[in-house]
């Protein structure tokens, strides 16, 4: 399956320059599935520092939810709440709930091993493990199922396929990871999340380091991936975000201003700071 | 013309930095030619075949320093398996471990002392500790004083070399669901192997080449001897006393000694470049 095949959800489109670009052709509201997260009422402190002043708001399954605002307004550290990953971090700490069906994760008696292995994150930079690609992928796999070998192959092979990187490195799984190009490596840290079969997916500005076409690749591969996953994508690109997202949340300041249909906040958003931010009259 | 007299000013200070680094670059490098000289001129002909078969024999007769050579790589040897595990985990421990802790600051204090603590004052520590108690001089004593210099050249590097490993690797890993342990043992150490592998090295080169340490614990022994709980020759020790005697025949084999140790030390350190290099490149 090449990345062309399978586009119903977002048709590939050129990059495009200037305002953002909405969806003329297609319908106005997205229909509605079940939420899969749901945030209430999120605080979070770095030391002494409230980075997050009480953000509520559902994330829908199988659908694309974009987070923009200006640098410092808190949403990669809204992200980085729902992996719990700011753990590593002694210092940093959240309040408030976040339910992912229904179960509170910030709830200090869960195992983060088993969160994390649920939900899936790719970050800013692509972050291949110095080892064979094969490896990469098959790494999260190996730390909670015991496969076969073929079966092992198939879930690698499939992986690398959903994440549109098969074609280019099935001759070459045994070489290392660091050997491919900066937009295959981030192709290659989306097959290694997805391999585990996350329910949810989490991108932190996973195109920000890439060039236009490596871009419009992992774009394209977000359309697919949305048919299966609830998928929060942060982006400083708001085309990217009116290209790729069905929902739209636009934060300021560690507060959420505004949250609704992508295409009601490029079109007609409520707020003044929303307008302002996504003309570029600030930000 | 303010600017260019600025400028002309900044030339010529520039001249005088570039002058000094020169002149000390070359001091320093010319010292150490004229050592390796000195050592070459004198110790490339005592390089015969008997230096490596025959053992130390007593003034006036033919002999080698088999027996030195053998102790000497025995000693390292032991020294070195102890050293490294017991210096990676501690260097592991505060690079990975140790954060916030209070412990941890203390441990990498007392650490930099024995980095830097005179040799001699290990060997005096390891002759009151081992060779007094059991009575005699052994080969045992001598790698335990030599094993207590490798371990604060090891947890110095592997601490600095996990350091160097980006944090967004753990992050990597641990959003799979990777627990702690898993992710340092099984992606950060692969990053960080070949700068860990180079510390080891430098530990090798560094212990390889004291005196001081063993004169109060393996002494010597004119003998060959393969028991590790007896006294053992080794080269330092042997250069070190043959050097001093008044009989040219021992002097020969001093230079001889000497000249093979630096060849070997030059070799570990060589490895050790090339290994760092290798790494740099593709793990």
């Amino acid at each position: 399956m090449t990345a062309d095949t399978s586009l119903t959800a977002a048709p590939p489109r050129a990059p495009t320059l200037g305002r953002p670009v909405v969806r003329p052709q297609e319908p106005a509201a997205v229909a509605q599935t079940a939420p899969k997260v749901v945030i209430k009422d999120v605080h979070f402190y770095y030391k002494a520092y409230e980075a997050l002043k009480g953000i509520s708001l559902a994330l829908h399954d199988k659908r694309v939810t974009a987070f923009i605002g200006p640098s410092g307004c808190g949403k990669s550290t809204l992200l980085r709440i729902l992996n719990r990953i700011y753990e590593l971090y002694p210092g940093q700490r959240a309040t408030g709930e976040v339910l992912v069906d229904g179960n509170n994760i910030l709830d200090p008696g869960q195992d983060l091993n088993l969160l994390r292995a649920k939900i899936g994150m790719v970050f800013q930079k692509p972050t291949p493990f110095p080892m064979s690609i094969y490896d990469n992928v098959a790494f999260g796999i190996r730390l909670y199922e015991r496969t076969s070998t073929s079966e092992l192959d198939e879930r690698v092979e499939n992986a690398l396929r959903r994440a549109a990187l098969w074609d280019e490195v099935k001759d070459k799984l045994r070489q290392s990871g660091l050997s491919l190009s900066g937009g295959q490596q981030q192709r290659l840290c989306i097959a290694r999340a997805i391999a585990v079969k996350p329910e949810i997916l989490l991108l932190d500005e996973p195109a920000s380091a890439l060039d236009p076409i490596s871009t419009q690749r992992i774009e394209e591969l977000i359309g697919e991936l949305k048919s299966d996953y609830c998928i929060a994508i942060v982006t400083h690109n708001m085309q990217q975000a009116a290209r790729s997202s069905d929902y739209t949340a636009f934060m300021y300041l560690g507060e959420l201003v505004e949250y609704s249909e992508t295409e009601t906040i490029f079109t007609h958003p409520r707020e003044k700071q929303t307008e302002d931010y996504i003309t570029g009259r600030f930000g | 013309m303010r600017i260019s007299g600025l400028y002309a000013r900044r030339r010529a200070v520039n001249g005088v930095y570039l002058a000094l680094s020169v002149a000390a670059t070359a001091t320093g490098l010319a010292v150490l030619f004229l050592i390796l000289w000195t050592l070459l001129r004198n110790g490339i002909p005592a390089l015969g075949s008997d230096l490596f078969t025959e053992t130390t024999p007593p003034p006036g007769s033919r002999g080698g320093i088999a027996n030195a050579i053998y102790g000497s790589v025995v000693m390292t040897l032991v020294a070195t398996l102890v050293g490294t595990p017991v210096g990676v985990l501690t260097g592991t421990y505060l690079a990975e471990f140790g954060a916030g802790s209070r412990i941890a600051p203390v441990v990498r204090f007392v650490n930099d002392i024995l980095l830097s603590a005179p040799s001699i004052i290990i060997g005096l520590f390891v002759y009151e500790l081992m060779v007094v108690r059991m009575g005699h001089f052994s080969a045992w004593a001598g790698s335990a004083a030599l094993a207590i210099l490798v371990v604060p050249v090891v947890v110095r590097t592997t601490e600095d070399m996990l350091r160097l490993v980006p944090g967004s690797l753990r992050e990597a890993a641990a959003a799979l669901g990777a627990p702690q342990w898993k992710v340092i043992a099984a992606v950060i150490y692969r990053a960080a192997l070949q700068g860990m592998l180079t510390g080891v090295m430098l530990a090798v080169a560094r212990i390889a080449g004291e005196t001081a340490p063993l004169l109060f614990t393996a002494l010597n022994n004119q003998f060959w001897s393969a028991d590790m709980n007896g006294p053992m020759a080794n080269l330092p020790v042997v250069i070190f006393q043959f050097a001093l005697s008044p009989y040219a025949d021992w002097q020969v084999l001093a230079w001889g000694g000497a000249t093979l140790i630096t060849i070997a030390v030059l070799m570990l350190n060589i490895l050790a470049r090339a290994l760092a290099s290798w790494s740099n490149r593709s793990p």
